[in-house]
């Protein structure tokens, strides 16, 4: 309970913070709408030459640039920002003021830094994402919706626990801030269904930067095509991937010294 | 024109080991440069699959050796340097290089040609090596070779030219990722970099004709795939230069007031 209040706490300080400078929102407006409207522009090219795609019809591949725009806005919102801030934190020494702190360090990293403005992207994607269902007019159960909602959580978490292992590495190298961005560029594969790719970029889409998990993988489960191999499996790497961050966290918290003092 | 050689000779000699210092961010860069024309080679490719073989002009194998030359061209024509800018602007430290006795577009161009030598060979192992999984049909006529020397030498100037012009937005505004995100959506849809333009409506095609995107990526990977006759190349060609000459023109209207307006941030 006390973990959402401290997440609540740092929002409000995001919100705050950013209230200062109002015409932001418009130039974000403007770049999410902007970016959406290139992904539906690309996917309207491929359409008009075809009808189907590796049998994904047009409203299921909207399903799916619904999702890649809300995971990406949730990696934009909280992920990205707090890693970013805790590297650059690992390089001055400003650690230290975390590690002083009554509350699990780990949290504090991943929470403090909110980008507010993000919250556009998760809005146009669950704007698309219903938009996308109404027209494939699927009757989705409530089984389908609680499935859908654990695969997004366990992409999630996935992804968070992939970034924080990436950047616990700045523990051991002092620049690691472009590892960061194989992820972004990676990340753009997950725009279209996995299984169009060859299998090698496959295999390294699900298993070594994990984008199938965040996108594709829930896709899938609202479009139907989800199996209980894959439905088990994330949930198996989500839990593995997470204690496994939570363990590189803290062999690489004991090589910190401070760079400060 | 002695000055200009050893000026260029001196760059390449600092701005290599410089380069050589960044080889992680180089490799880390390449990766955004080999998969996105990958995700669209396969994306097509599946569409002509599901097609019956073709889409357009372009079957799967063409499509195949569409995106991988293109995966090329757009490596050996690309610029940072509207990032580059915005930092050199924030930060102040484009007054050291007003105080050079030398145009600041100089070492950008040496920076540019020799992180491209370090990387370019990368590129065009990954490129065969995508080419033995993909299979693209490609068999261009030996004067195509010769053509593309200067066409991509004119390309690359092109591209570099308006960039640069582009980059020097951030004299006037501090949100130029804003600006560069419509270039982006802009290069992204009208030089070929999401599909050839001859798979768009004839529309987008007139207007690709008539703006500079085309003539940056486009225009050269057509011709490297054999699909311009040696006429059009040479018609191509003045239209590159007219874009040269017309981007030099702009370039110097815009930094000449560019520079006045700038007021050394941090100095």
């Amino acid at each position: 309970m006390s973990y959402l209040r401290l997440l609540f706490a740092f929002f409000r300080m995001s919100i705050l913070g950013e209230m200062a400078y109002r015409v932001n929102f418009f130039v974000q407006l403007f770049q999410s709408l902007l970016e959406l409207a290139t992904a539906l522009a690309g996917v309207a090219v491929i359409f008009s030459h075809t009808h189907t795609l590796g049998g994904w019809n047009p409203d299921e591949v909207l399903a799916l640039v619904g999702v890649y725009f809300l995971v990406g806005g949730i990696i934009g919102l909280v992920i990205q920002p707090g890693m970013e801030q805790f590297i650059e934190s690992v390089r001055d020494g400003t650690l230290d003021f975390t590690l002083t702190k009554p509350e699990d360090a780990q949290l504090l990293i991943s929470i403090r830094r909110i980008e507010i403005w993000k919250l556009i992207d998760i809005g146009l994607g669950m704007g698309v994402l219903a938009i996308a269902l109404v027209r494939l007019g699927a009757a989705i159960g409530g089984l389908q919706t609680g499935i859908f909602i654990l695969m997004l959580l366990s992409g999630a978490t996935i992804v968070y626990s992939f970034w924080l292992i990436l950047a616990a590495l700045s523990f051991w190298f002092v620049r690691v801030e472009n590892i960061l961005v194989i992820f972004q560029s990676m990340y753009e594969a997950g725009r279209w269904p996995i299984s169009l790719y060859p299998g090698w970029l496959r295999f390294g889409l699900t298993f070594i930067v994990p984008v199938a998990f965040a996108t594709s993988v829930p896709a899938e489960a609202l479009t139907g095509r989800l199996n209980q191999t894959t439905l088990l499996g994330a949930v198996a790497a989500a839990v593995i991937l997470f204690l496994a961050a939570r363990f590189f966290w803290f062999v690489g918290l004991r090589r910190y010294s401070g760079a400060s003092a | 024109m002695k000055a200009l050689t050893e000026l260029y000779a001196q760059q390449f000699k600092t701005t290599f080991a410089m380069m050589l210092q960044y080889r992680a961010a180089l490799a880390i860069w390449m990766i955004g440069h080999v998969l996105e024309p990958l995700i669209y080679l396969v994306v097509w490719s599946t569409a002509a699959s599901s097609r019956g073989g073709s889409v357009g002009d372009y079957s799967t194998r063409e499509f195949a050796a569409y995106f991988l030359t293109m995966m090329l061209v757009n490596h050996v024509t690309y610029t940072w340097i509207m990032w580059e800018f915005e930092y050199r602007i924030r930060h102040g430290s484009l007054s050291a290089a007003l105080l050079r006795p030398v145009h600041p577009i100089h070492s950008d161009i040496a920076d540019n040609v020799s992180s491209k030598l370090i990387t370019l060979p990368f590129m065009i192992i990954i490129a065969a090596g995508l080419a033995l999984l993909f299979h693209p049909n490609l068999s261009p006529s030996p004067w195509v070779f010769l053509a593309a020397i200067p066409v991509l030498l004119l390309a690359f100037a092109i591209r570099f030219l308006f960039e640069w012009t582009l980059a020097q937005a951030a004299f006037w505004t501090t949100r130029v990722s804003a600006i560069n995100q419509i270039y982006f959506v802009l290069v992204l849809f009208l030089s070929g970099q999401i599909a050839p333009l001859s798979l768009f409506p004839r529309s987008v095609q007139i207007a690709a004709e008539w703006l500079p995107f085309r003539w940056m990526i486009g225009f050269p990977v057509e011709l490297l795939l054999g699909r311009i006759a040696p006429v059009q190349a040479m018609t191509g060609v003045g239209v590159q230069v007219a874009w040269v000459i017309l981007g030099l023109i702009l370039l110097k209207a815009v930094w000449r007031r560019g520079v006045r307006t700038y007021s050394a941030v941090g100095a």
